[in-house]
Parts: structure tokens; sequence; C-alpha cells
């Protein structure tokens, strides 16, 4: 077994140049949990010394994530706070403060798990990745970046630099919740993260992105067409489901079954509209 | 393959030769012969390893020693040996088995050292990473209210 800790972004990028084959860890969080000691099969480029990949930087259109944020930082600072709550939430949502210390924004992603917990904030507010590589740099709207499971689009020789997440609209409603069987530690049953903006027959923007519901993370489109193609008030609860249907391929296992999952996946939606539904909604009609 | 590590444990140089994705909690109960340290689950949910890392919580079970290389380490062998932390647990019936005692009382100490007199639902976050099948919790909380001075 290597080890290569390099301090310098281009070493870290001529190294996998050279070695697509090392696996890249960060907090470990992941990497660690249920690894034999023993086992010796692989080598490994820690990115932890390099300075390159920390750190959050606020932009005119919105807050650039290094990789090797934690947890830890994002859940306390000031500008993620205020202006993306529903980031603050999940990260404070994941794990418990000796992991959050740990955990990074980019090694939740990059390990591609359909429960990833800051998964369907970054869907919701349409975040997107830089990939850097010796040769290039290139940006990838998350949405797009989870190919299958436990698969990305990164190549073997890219490393993720950022993670950008776009300031929402004033007046735009934020929404994250996570089930499990309990609120600390627990891998999630359900995670939902919604961006709303505007009103029933006005939506400006409507952003579902879910965890543990499919193979990957995923942004509900079926569901927000359904919702911005309703023209007065909201979809019933039978027209949500409908579209849910279509967005979910929920499955059973240890953690939950498919049928539970569809049902919180449904609470979750209405609850995440809940301002909305007794004005103009499907309701007010009632 | 191992690789040369130096840092610091409870204010004493450590160095040596490991495998890099060796656990800092082998290294600690091993090499170090500091068992006060604990493994329950070892994937990061129980608390019961939890230790400070420049001065930050962590999970020893999920540190590789490569990681720890140059930084220094605080196990509850290393806290004054007046650490109010101490008496209040014992006090308040905070232990029992003591297993999670160790992971309890690092959390603690990081939560003090983060904020004087945390409130129950500050306390209960901080805590929220260990595990205790004993006590309840009840006597834990009271510890940490009475070792932050806010006791009846």
């Amino acid at each position: 077994m290597r080890w290569y800790a390099p301090r310098k972004l281009h070493e870290a990028l001529a190294l996998l140049t050279e070695r697509p084959d090392l696996i890249p860890i960060a907090g470990g969080t992941d990497i660690m949990v249920g690894r034999d000691p023993r086992a010796c099969g692989h080598d490994y480029l820690s990115l932890a010394n390099v300075a390159a990949l920390r750190g959050i930087r606020e932009t005119p259109a919105g807050v650039a994530i290094g990789a090797l944020a934690t947890m830890t930082e994002i859940g306390r600072h000031p500008i993620v706070c205020r202006a993306l709550p529903a980031l603050a939430a999940s990260a404070r949502a994941t794990g418990a403060f000796a992991i959050q210390n740990r955990a990074t924004l980019g090694g939740n992603i990059m390990n591609a798990s359909p429960a990833a917990d800051n998964a369907p904030v970054l869907l919701a507010y349409g975040a997107s990745v830089s990939l850097m590589s010796v040769a290039r740099l290139r940006h990838v709207p998350y949405e797009n970046f989870h190919s299958g499971y436990k698969v990305t689009v990164r190549r073997p020789e890219e490393i993720l630099g950022e993670i950008f997440v776009p300031y929402a609209p004033l007046g735009a409603r934020h929404y994250f919740r996570k089930v499990g069987t309990r609120r600390a530690q627990a891998i999630s049953k359900v995670g939902l993260a919604a961006l709303l903006v505007g009103r029933p027959g006005a939506w400006e923007r409507v952003r579902f992105g879910f965890s543990s519901v499919a193979a990957t993370p995923i942004l509900a489109c079926a569901l927000a067409a359904t919702i911005t193609g309703t023209a007065r008030g909201l979809p019933d609860d039978e027209g949500l489901a409908e579209a849910l249907g279509r967005d979910l391929a929920a499955r059973d296992d240890i953690r939950s079954t498919a049928e539970y999952r569809r049902r919180i996946a449904l609470n979750l939606v209405r609850e995440a509209l809940a301002p909305w539904r007794h004005q103009g909604g499907c309701d007010a009609g009632q | 393959m191992t690789i040369p590590c130096r840092f610091i444990v409870n204010g004493s140089a450590v160095s040596g030769s490991f495998p890099p994705m060796r656990r800092l909690l082998d290294v600690l109960r091993g090499e170090c012969g500091l068992t006060a340290t604990k493994e329950g689950c070892g994937e990061g949910e129980c608390g019961s390893c939890a230790v400070l890392l420049d001065d930050t919580l962590v999970n020893s079970c999920l540190v590789p020693i490569a990681d720890v290389n140059g930084r220094e380490v605080t196990t509850l062998e290393g806290l004054p040996k007046d650490d109010p932390l101490f008496a209040a647990f014992a006090a308040t019936g905070g232990t029992q088995c003591g297993i999670c005692t160790p992971g309890m009382i690092m959390a603690a100490r990081a939560l003090l050292n983060d904020c004087l007199r945390p409130d129950l639902s500050q306390t209960r976050e901080a805590l929220s990473g260990n595990l205790c099948r004993c006590t309840g919790y009840g006597g834990i909380y009271a510890a940490i209210r009475t070792a932050s001075g806010q006791g009846e």
C-alpha cells in the first residue's frame, strides 16, 4: 500500500495522471468504514493537505465551496447560513460533530451514495461542480454528475475542485428535511430539498432534489413539471403522487421499504408546498 | 509499506513507521498504550473512540494514521486531572458501565471549549454522536451542566 499526500494541486493532478488507479481520500469518514486494516490492495492519494481545495468563497452569483470544506465549516459559515439555509441544514444533518469535523462536501458527493445527505440540496439549488485534470478544467451541472449507482462522470485523472452553489432569488422557499431512524447519525430513508420561487399558477422556479429514493440522488423533474403545469392552484395529492411515481425508483433495502419511501416522499413534498396549500390552491376550492 | 509519522500525543512526541491506513484508534491503544479510548462500533456511529485532533473532536476509528503526521492528539489521559468533567460525571451518575465515558467526556470537553455555558439543546446536539446504553443520558447532561457551573 502506498500513500501519496501532496501539498500542491498541480502535484496531485500530475500524480493522478500518472496513476489514475489511485483512490482519492479526503476526510476518510466513508472510506475508513468497513475497510479491512490488513488489506493492502490499494494505493491512496490523500488530498487533505492540498490547501487549494479548501475554503468557501463568496462571489456575486453564489458561493464557491472547495471540495475539502468540511460539514462544520459549511454549517457555520455566515453567508451559507444566511443565503443558502438548506445547505447549512443538510451539512448539520450529516453525521454528528465528530463526523462533521472531518467529512467534506467533496467526499460526500464523490462517494456517490444515493443517500448522500447534501445531494438533495445541491440539486435543488442548481449547483455545478468543477472537475480538473492536468489537461483541462470543466464544469458539470450537479444534476448530470451522478451517472449510475455509485458512479459519477468524474474521469480517473480528474479531481473535484469546487462546488458552486448559486444564490436563490429573494423570497424563495428553501426546504430541507431528512427522515431517518433518529435525528443524528442515521443514514436517510428519504431526504428532500426544495427551492420554490413564485406561487401557484405563476411559478418562477420549482426544484425538488431527493436522496435515497433511486439508484442516485435525483432531481424530480416530473414532479416539478406537474406543479408548474397546473394553471390554478396546486395539483391534488393524487396528481403529486402520480408525478412522484414517475420520478422515484424507490426500493426495499435494509433501511426501509419502497412503499414507506414513496409515502414519506409525498408527505415531504406536501410539507414543502405547505405555505401555498391554503391560498388559491386546491384546498381553497374545497 | 509503512510510512514515517511524527506527532504529539498528550504533550509527548511520538514517532514511528506505520501502515498509512492504520487507524489512529489502534495506534493509541497499541503503540501508545493509551487504552482509555475505546472501540465500540468501528464505523463512526458510537463515539466511544472520540479524541481531539488539533483540538477538534474526531472519531479515531475513522482517522488514518498518515493523516495525523505533524499534528497533535489529546485523549482522555491527556486532560488535566482536575478537569471539572471528571468529578461532575462521578457526582451525577453520568457514568455506569464506563465504556462510553471517555468518548462522552471528550465530546463534552470539545463542547465546553467552544461554548462556556451550553444549554440542553446545544449539549444534546454536541453529544448526539456518542451512544450510551446504560444511563439514559440524563446523568450525562447533568454532569455537563454541573461542570459548566450551571448546577443547582
